[in-house]
């Protein structure tokens, strides 16, 4: 495998508007279709394809790079019916080292719209078993994404790429859980059925909340709520009375006026023997006194407080993925060194090189002693002892080569360098 | 506990060294050995904590606690030496309770490591235990005469065991307290740096505080009891006692005290509860001091 003719295309979130991006998309029933026509093409040997709602892209290993990156481009459009010459400048291509390097990148979710977030390699990994069952990956592919898992799983151990909440309901449950510690036993209570809030309570559920009240000025609304939440309703004049019972308390009516002062809330806390409570306030404008917060174990955090948490984990996320990089970059160069070790090329010169060279001296040996010999004869001795070497190199070179396509290749190229002294001369 | 009585206990703390075996039994070679490879592993293990906090290498976290563990070995061996040669436990000189001290506290550290799994809590209380046992090392290492009498010693032997754990046990409240005033104040301030990321959940850190201080203070006050039985026996034996040197030792056991039935009966917690653990813990190293 002298040049591992690896290439990829697609289009992404950055290069590509979404109008185009989904008509490019490979659905579900799809890709099956797509891999199998691609099967068909001589000039490719191995590909994956990964279709996601940010991107779509094609891995494949190819006969010749140019023919086969522009074979891809096309192969795009014209199974979606769309013609290259108007899409060609959305398209970015990779070969051989990039290749590599971009799928670290991607399965790593460096290349994501929102860094460092989990879903991408999930969806990677989903491609590539895909590919598997379709028998489109040989041993380079196969390779390339077990790998790019392990540099996956690297970044994300060894850097805090995905270590912080980018997002406000996910903030929220941060912050819940470095307050409480298990989140199993809690009680959350809902003031107001903002869109906002259903969605903060159902993440902050699917963390094991099994209590749920939701209060609403109107009590059918809260009804409603509860039902989807699996919690029960209060009305509005219950609220204050108990809202000590609340760990945390998501607000968000359409209130002008605040609905929480700091009297009401520092009787509750002090019902609950100081237990903590964590306030969140996503109503706009706002639910809860900001006074509150000076409450000793009352934690309070409005829709600003929120999203500049959100806003220092993002930038926290960007220093981060410059560690990732050099993780990625690492991995890359050590891909490719075991790319060359497929190489079964240099070792069969070495080896000839190795024969031909005792082969020569032993040849000057004998025929120094055999000085009356004929020009002619001592040319029958050097074809005699060349045809013997040719013939003893000639299967092994044969099975080298081949062997050499298989996933423990480079075994066969160790064992004979070691077998053969190639590399202490 | 009655006023009196408390007082009358508190004659045991004050006495230091009695009368020192002028020309005793020192520190033998491999006691100084010993504690000296204890102390540069608690140094060691120290700075990988710190290491571990700042990059995060689950790797150096393993590391760490095997070091502590090294230590912990090697301390065992000081007081096992130190041990057979005085023919009594380490409770009676000023070098000796610091030994046992640090040495309980590393104890309790690996128990509440192993229960209540707080990543970083390392960082926080092995440092104080090389420095305990740094201290310990500029101590005299004369021993004394040994309490002849056996029923005084028996209390000795108790009072001095209990007070040592009941220490170890709000060490290690003192060393939570500092990771809930660093956790409480980023969360509440909304500034949230590092650390946040580090530190495990308030909760987690106030469920600590609660247990040790729920079993230290038992402990902490029957070793009171128990020193006041020491002093009955040993009374007229030895030692001097004035009101100065007492009146801390009272202070600790207030402040404890408060925290123990505060948190049962009017819900004090939390930073309340952080800020008394150190503030308690400053007042045990203040009383140490006053006694010498």
């Amino acid at each position: 495998m002298a040049e591992p003719n690896l290439v990829m295309v697609g289009v992404n979130h950055k290069t590509t508007p979404v109008e185009i991006r989904e008509r490019l998309a490979f659905t579900r029933g799809k890709i099956e279709d797509s891999i199998e026509k691609l099967n068909g093409f001589p000039e490719i040997v191995e590909n994956i394809i990964i279709s996601t709602c940010n991107r779509v892209e094609i891995y494949a290993r190819v006969t010749e790079i140019e023919r086969g990156t522009h074979l891809l481009k096309w192969f795009i459009c014209d199974y979606h019916g769309l013609s290259l010459e108007e899409l060609d400048r959305y398209f970015y291509c990779y070969k051989n080292q990039q290749t590599i390097e971009h799928l670290f990148r991607v399965s790593s979710s460096l290349d994501s719209m929102v860094l460092g977030e989990s879903q991408i390699l999930g969806q990677v990994k989903d491609a590539y078993h895909l590919a598997r069952t379709m028998r489109s990956t040989g041993v380079l592919l196969n390779q390339l994404f077990e790998k790019a898992f392990n540099v996956a799983k690297k970044v994300r151990e060894e850097t805090g790429i995905a270590e912080s909440a980018v997002s406000i309901s996910s903030a929220a449950v941060e912050l819940a859980r470095k307050i409480f510690e298990d989140l199993a036993d809690r009680t959350i209570m809902l003031v107001g059925t903002g869109e906002m809030a259903e969605l903060a309570a159902k993440h902050l559920i699917s963390y094991g909340i099994k209590t749920v009240y939701v209060v609403s000025r109107t009590y059918e609304r809260a009804a409603g709520l509860a039902k989807t939440l699996n919690g029960c309703a209060l009305a509005f004049d219950q609220f204050e009375r108990e809202l000590h019972r609340a760990d945390i308390v998501i607000s968000s009516t359409a209130s002008p006026k605040f609905v929480m002062g700091r009297e009401m809330v520092e009787k509750a806390i002090h019902k609950r023997k100081n237990k903590p409570m964590f306030l969140i306030d996503i109503a706009v404008p706002r639910d809860i006194e900001p006074e509150v917060n000076n409450l000793e174990n009352v934690y309070l955090y409005d829709i600003d407080d929120l999203q500049t948490v959100v806003n220092a984990n993002l930038r926290e996320r960007h220093k981060e993925a410059e560690q990732a990089l050099r993780i990625v970059q690492s991995e890359v160069f050590k891909f490719e060194s075991w790319i060359e070790s497929l190489d079964a090329v240099p070792t069969i010169v070495e080896l000839r090189n190795r024969a031909e060279e005792i082969r020569k001296k032993e040849v000057q040996k004998v025929l120094g002693k055999l000085g009356h010999l004929s020009d002619e004869d001592k040319n029958a001795i050097h074809y005699l002892t060349m045809s013997i070497i040719n013939k003893i190199l000639h299967k092994p070179t044969v099975n080298l080569k081949e062997k050499t396509q298989a996933q423990d290749g480079h075994v066969y190229l160790k064992a004979i360098r070691h077998l053969f002294h190639l590399d202490d001369k | 506990m009655a006023a009196p009585s408390s007082v009358e206990s508190l004659k045991t703390k004050c006495y230091d060294t009695p009368v020192a075996n002028k020309g005793g039994i020192r520190l033998s070679i491999m006691g100084k050995v010993s504690i000296n490879i204890a102390l540069i592993s608690y140094l060691a293990a120290s700075v990988e904590y710190f290491v571990f906090l700042a990059y995060r290498k689950p790797i150096v976290q393993t590391l760490a606690g095997f070091t502590v563990a090294l230590g912990l070995v090697f301390h065992t061996m000081t007081i096992g030496i130190r041990s057979s040669q005085t023919g009594h436990g380490p409770y009676t000189t000023s070098f000796e309770v610091a030994l046992f001290l640090a040495w309980m506290i590393v104890v309790i550290y690996f128990l509440t490591e192993w229960k209540y799994k707080i990543k970083d809590l390392g960082s926080f209380v092995i440092p104080l235990v090389f420095l305990i046992l740094l201290y310990s090392m500029f101590l005299s290492k004369d021993s004394v005469s040994p309490v002849t009498q056996t029923d005084a010693r028996f209390w000795l032997t108790l009072h001095r065991s209990l007070s040592v754990i009941g220490y170890a046990a709000f060490a290690l409240a003192f060393g939570a307290g500092i990771m809930y005033l660093i956790q409480e104040k980023q969360v509440k301030s909304k500034k949230l740096g590092i650390m946040y990321f580090r530190m495990p959940s308030l909760e987690a850190l106030d469920n600590l505080n609660d247990k040790v201080i729920g079993v230290g203070f038992p402990l902490f006050t029957l070793g009171f009891l128990t020193g006041s039985i020491w002093s009955e026996k040993a009374h007229q034996a030895f030692f001097s006692w004035n009101i100065e040197k007492t009146w801390p030792l009272m202070a600790v056991w207030l402040i404890y005290g408060v925290m123990f039935f505060g948190r049962m009966l009017v819900g004090l917690r939390g930073k309340k509860a952080a800020q008394g653990s150190i503030i308690g813990f400053v007042s045990i190293m203040f009383t140490y001091f006053l006694h010498i």
